[in-house]
């Protein structure tokens, strides 16, 4: 039985009905990453001996007649940003590669509770700095619906569309969750900045970095909400608001629902077929009786330089830690302690990385920091108040996910115009917004993801729109061909 | 607003990073195209705006003062890439 075909929740009632084992399920996906890892190149590294045993322990649970957490047995891969004790947590950079954790992220230690089974590490961007794993130390991740074509900015979402997971846990600091997640036909959740402690996550700009999930479908998306969320006195930006069980929110009803389309995530900057699947999505809705507003987020082509200012400062300052002193890469040739540092940083990051990372410097020194960092800011607040704005008019905002579809890793493009694909993205995450990406279509044989934007801690909107929306539709239910050429 | 050579090799000494002199053209003028990138919020009028620099309505985070469990001294040396006297080992800092 190819068990790494179904969702979370299928799974669940599998397992609880005896239908299948966790040891079983678990044996099935290394089976699938053995056949296909090789194309995809979705895993940094991989847990099997961890993850057979909590897999027995679900299975004596089952045995004993225990109930069981809607997670336990499932087994979920981790972007490599997110710390599992003992485990490498390398941010796919030659500075953290071979670093084991020494504690457990909050994330983790819920996911434990869950009795959750721990397949690895997922392939990503180097510490998720770009839209690509281009750039990753391990070698550039290839998307299971073309193996040509890139799997965004990290490998979790293609690793779950060719069954080498049954779900993913990610950050989101740009759009990094919700991107691969369209790109790779997926359902990707960022929950609202404060919902999910950052503790044991690596940091890249703290004040937009959020962990979220890439599942299969809108139940799992809301399941596993449910067991990440919550109050954790170790991140200072650990909001004390009540977790909900959002998986009330997974009913069919969008009549009266105000759907409000921003006109600038619809201009000649996003492809046109894209741009007809997300059309058709919204004339769904409409059908479904939501009512359709037309508003306005005037400030949306700033936002990527925005985030680009905002977050290479936050990063320039968080990155400080690596220095080649307590753990990471060390150039062991230096002669004094400066020499150690200055070497290892300029050895142990990318390019891409140092570049940020310079940029991130300037704009945080004297006599800049007010012209590039606070100005910044300022236009961070521009692009928020068009959401209240907006929001005054509407319940949820629906856009495109991404401008194009998962390009082909041939495709010419400036850098300039690369960062730029972001924007459709960035804008939640400068806001703090709740956002979920759900698959709308398909276009030359790639998916397109459409993204639903909610008001701040209101997940249970989205999720009731984008569930809607999903068993209306058939596209969540289509398989990754792991087809073209790597 | 350009920066020189001069510039980009005192904000690589504050990043500590080494940019090496022969990429030091190029790094610059890679560095003045990110910088024309961001020059474009300069032409917002941003007069009366507050910055955000976090979205969260939270003003203080406080949590008990309580002593609990850190790392452990063997767990702390753990990733060390040299240790010494059951420390970290580093270059002379002083002569």
């Amino acid at each position: 039985m190819d068990l790494f075909k179904y969702t979370a929740h299928e799974l669940h009632e599998k397992l609880v009905n005896k239908e299948i084992t966790a040891v079983e399920l678990v044996n099935s996906v290394y089976a699938r990453i053995d056949e296909v890892e090789e194309q995809v190149n979705a895993y940094i590294s991989m847990s099997k001996e961890e993850a057979l045993a909590q897999a027995e322990k679900v299975d004596a649970k089952i045995a004993a007649g225990e109930a069981i957490a809607p997670l336990a047995g499932i087994p979920v891969v981790f972007k490599d940003n997110i710390n599992i004790t003992g485990q490498v947590t390398s941010c796919a950079s030659k500075m953290l590669n071979g670093v084991s954790a020494i504690f457990d992220a909050h994330v983790t230690e819920n996911l434990r509770k869950e009795d959750a089974v721990f397949l690895g590490k997922a392939n990503m961007a180097e510490f998720s700095i770009g839209n690509t794993t281009d750039n990753s130390f391990f070698g550039a991740a290839h998307n299971p619906w073309n193996l040509n074509c890139v799997t965004g900015g990290c490998a979790t979402a293609a690793a779950v569309a060719a069954g080498e997971a049954v779900w993913a846990l990610a950050s989101d600091t740009s759009g990094d969750l919700r991107q691969p997640a369209a790109y790779a036909g997926c359902v990707g959740l960022k929950p609202t900045y404060g919902r999910v402690s950052r503790l044991g996550l690596a940091a890249y700009a703290s004040s937009m970095d959020q962990i979220g999930a890439v599942t299969k479908d809108v139940t799992d998306a809301a399941t596993i909400l449910n067991a990440i969320c919550g109050k954790d006195d170790r991140d200072s930006t650990s909001w004390e608001v009540e977790t909900p069980d959002f998986t009330q929110a997974l009913v069919q009803d969008v009549k009266g629902l105000r759907i409000g389309v921003p006109k600038e995530y619809f201009g000649e900057n996003v492809d046109a077929k894209i741009k007809a699947e997300v059309e058709k999505a919204i004339a769904q809705y409409k059908e479904l009786g939501a009512e359709i507003v037309e508003v306005s987020l005037p400030h949306t082509k700033y936002a990527v330089r925005t985030f680009y200012v905002i977050a290479n400062g936050e990063a320039g300052a968080n990155f400080a830690r690596y220095d080649g002193v307590r753990y990471g890469y060390r150039n062991m040739e230096a002669q004094s302690a400066s020499d150690m540092t200055a070497r290892s940083r300029n050895e142990g990051f990318g390019e891409e990385v140092k570049l940020r990372l310079l940029f991130g410097t300037h704009v945080l020194s004297k006599g800049y920091y007010e012209n590039y960092y606070v100005r910044a800011m300022k236009v961070r607040t521009l692009i928020r108040n068009d959401f209240e704005e907006a929001f005054k008019q509407c319940d949820v905002l629906l856009t495109p996910t991404t401008p194009v579809l998962a390009e082909a890793y041939n495709t010419e493009m400036d850098a300039f115009a690369k960062y730029e694909l972001d924007f459709t993205t960035v804008t939640a995450n400068l806001a703090g917004l709740p956002a979920i990406t759900v698959p709308c279509g398909m276009v030359d044989g790639m998916p397109v993801g459409m993204q639903l934007i909610g008001k701040v801690l209101d997940e249970a909107t989205i999720l009731k729109a984008a569930y809607t929306f999903e068993q209306a539709t058939d596209f969540h239910k289509a398989m990754a061909p792991l087809g073209g050429n790597k | 607003m350009k920066v020189t050579t001069q510039d980009v090799k005192y904000i690589a000494q504050l990043s500590r990073l080494n940019v090496p002199e022969a990429d030091l053209l190029e790094a610059t003028e890679q560095f003045n195209q990110i910088l024309s990138y961001a020059d474009i919020l300069q032409k917002l009028d941003t007069t009366g705006i507050e910055p955000t620099p976090y979205v969260l309505p939270i003003t203080n985070a406080l949590r008990k003062d309580l002593v609990k469990e850190g790392a452990t001294h063997e767990e702390a040396l753990l990733n060390a890439p040299a240790v010494h006297n059951d420390g970290f080992k580093v270059p002379r800092v002083v002569e």
